[in-house]
């Protein structure tokens, strides 16, 4: 019987991550549909949106039927634990102000420049000049982005869903942010700056180290005092580190320079 | 045939060297050691309960305070 409380968590880790992930694929997908066409770069994301869910099947399905649960539970755990123990250390660091926030602006206007670039040295040049027909380079670049930020997705999908022995809630919960994320982008048609990321991830890095270190723990045969209830609780836990830490790390910002320029 | 295998491999190995180390092989040992306390402590309730979240977060800010913004010059 699965409780209450690790199914929402596990709804929310998957959800939270792939829609952090599917922005910044999404960012890539409008900079190819507008600088190269939109017809080639969406079918560029929709075969690798297939090609990760022909992975979250062919892999998933086999650990969950094949290997046993204590196992599984120690590897996905140790695999949670450092995804999201390294989520968390990027979203603390860039809260605390020592690393550069997620520029989706930023990475669009690089992508855009690179497309119309290879535009014009195929002879077909610039923004705005969008390909009526198939663009092999539009497909390649909406391909990349959405298989790469999707890995990601994918792993955690197999490792949430595999250990709780609920793969197609966490594949449904992922299809879900891939959807939300595509719909609000098609219908703002750009790409999704104003996405608080950092808090995302940060709240899905928190999901992540909680799950992992009960998985751990579990496949390990650590008897958690209130046992599922034990996950909203490291939860707490790593809220109050993540603050704590944060608060931490702003104190150790470097002094800005003397000729004025801000370090930060 | 066995260049492309040893190729695929390497590959292969590179990606999940650069997910799971990357530049950040503190978190990769803090998980090691995370798990290998967790066998060690087998049943222990309430041992196990407070040392591993202790332990996340001791490694957690080794490895935070490793990727902070240093003055130029030191």
């Amino acid at each position: 019987m699965h409780s209450t409380s690790s199914t929402i968590v596990l709804v929310l880790a998957v959800f939270g991550a792939s829609a952090v992930e599917m922005v910044e694929a999404l960012t890539i997908v409008v900079a190819a549909g507008v600088s190269r066409g939109w017809r080639s770069a969406l079918e560029g994301a929709a075969a690798a949106a297939v090609v990760l869910g022909v992975l979250v099947v062919v892999v998933g399905v086999p650990l969950v039927r094949y290997i046993p649960l204590d196992a599984l539970r120690v590897v996905v755990g140790a695999l949670l634990l450092v995804l999201g123990l390294s989520w968390l250390r990027k979203a603390i660091l860039r809260s605390s102000g020592h690393k550069d926030l997620h520029d989706e602006d930023k990475i669009y206007a690089e992508t855009v420049a690179e497309l119309s670039e290879t535009g014009a040295e195929s002879g077909t040049p610039g923004q705005g000049r969008v390909h009526p027909g198939r663009d092999g380079v539009a497909f390649v670049v909406a391909f990349k982005g959405v298989f790469l930020e999707g890995t990601e997705v994918v792993l955690i999908v197999i490792s949430l869903g595999a250990a709780q022995h609920r793969l197609g809630l966490a594949a449904l919960a992922a299809a879900a942010a891939l959807v939300v994320v595509a719909a609000v982008g098609l219908l703002v048609s750009r790409q999704l700056s104003e996405v608080p990321e950092n808090t995302i991830k940060t709240a899905v890095g928190i999901m992540l180290t909680s799950f992992g270190l009960f998985w751990v723990g579990e496949g390990a045969g650590v008897n958690w005092p209130g046992s599922d209830l034990a996950i909203p609780v490291l939860i707490g836990f790593f809220i109050v580190v993540t603050l704590a830490y944060t608060a931490f790390m702003r104190t150790k910002l470097p002094a800005p320079s003397p000729e004025g320029s801000a370090a930060a | 045939m066995t260049a492309f295998l040893v190729r695929g491999v390497k590959t292969f190995g590179k990606f999940w060297w650069d997910f799971l180390v990357g530049d950040t092989p503190e978190l990769a040992l803090a998980t090691g050691v995370i798990v290998a306390l967790a066998f060690l402590i087998d049943g222990e309730r309430l041992v196990g309960a407070i040392l591993l979240p202790l332990l996340a977060a001791a490694f957690l800010l080794v490895s935070t305070l490793r990727g902070r913004r240093r003055s130029p010059g030191r």
